[in-house]
């Protein structure tokens, strides 16, 4: 038992060891060279009222930009609509008869 | 008789909140805010009606069978809207390469389909709202 705990710290502290290491090498954080900010970024950024002629940049994005993630994320929201509903209707009227 | 003052208060306030809702949805793409942020509004007016009021004058209100119209065409609104752009020989859900009209930018009717796709979203994220209250509600009951 003693063991066990002993190896299961050291196993845990390698392991931690290696995610700092992962962490150190990060770019700092805010840094306008990190590769983060590509050209992606910077057309969203520099041109979204030549691109869809909205002025809010959020809006630019979520409906025209990313317009297929907004639309999947609409059809997860009525996906669980429909699992509550089915849920909660079908145990009001059943009562286990099937 | 006993809730007098909330329910004239309500009755005065909730129909602002609830056109405070779709100024929001509307103006989503000139504004801050947008049609998530809008539909909770105008769904929290109804959930807020219904506690007031009671859960039944609010299913008069807003019958269920409204709600899942809504929920289910509001959904394919969007796909609808999509294919505007396959129709004019754009990829889909395509705006601008589908040649639509984006009009003056900060004015209410731009952006091409961006609104008309805002308004469908915040309208069917409010009846989810009020379908998953009522829904609730009723299993409590």
């Amino acid at each position: 038992m003693k063991l066990r705990n002993i190896l299961i710290l050291l196993v845990a502290l390698i392991l931690i060891y290696g995610i700092l290491i992962a962490v150190a090498e990060l770019p700092p954080y805010g840094n306008p060279d990190n590769p983060a900010y590509n050209q992606v970024a910077q057309r969203y950024i520099n041109q979204p009222i030549e691109d869809t002629g909205v002025p809010n940049m959020v809006t630019a994005i979520v409906l025209d930009y990313r317009a297929y993630d907004t639309m999947f994320e609409t059809i997860v929201l009525f996906t669980a609509a429909l699992a509550v509903v089915i849920t909660l209707k079908s145990s009001e009227k059943g009562g286990g008869d099937q | 008789m006993r809730d007098y003052i909330l329910k004239r208060m309500a009755a005065v306030i909730l129909g602002f909140i609830s056109m405070y809702g779709f100024y929001v949805i509307l103006h989503g793409h000139i504004s801050p805010g947008g049609s998530f942020a809008g539909g909770i509004i105008v769904g929290l007016s109804f959930i807020a009606f219904s506690t007031i009021y009671g859960i039944q004058d609010g299913s008069a209100k807003l019958p269920e069978k409204i709600l899942v119209w809504v929920e289910s065409y509001g959904t394919l609104w969007y796909g609808l809207m999509g294919l505007v752009g396959i129709v004019k020989g754009a990829p889909f859900l395509a705006n601008k390469l589908a040649g639509v009209d984006l009009g003056t930018p900060g004015t209410l009717s731009s952006g091409g389909l961006i609104s008309l796709i805002g308004l469908g979203v915040g309208i069917r994220v409010a009846s989810t709202m009020v379908t998953l209250f009522f829904t609730l509600m009723e299993e409590e009951a």
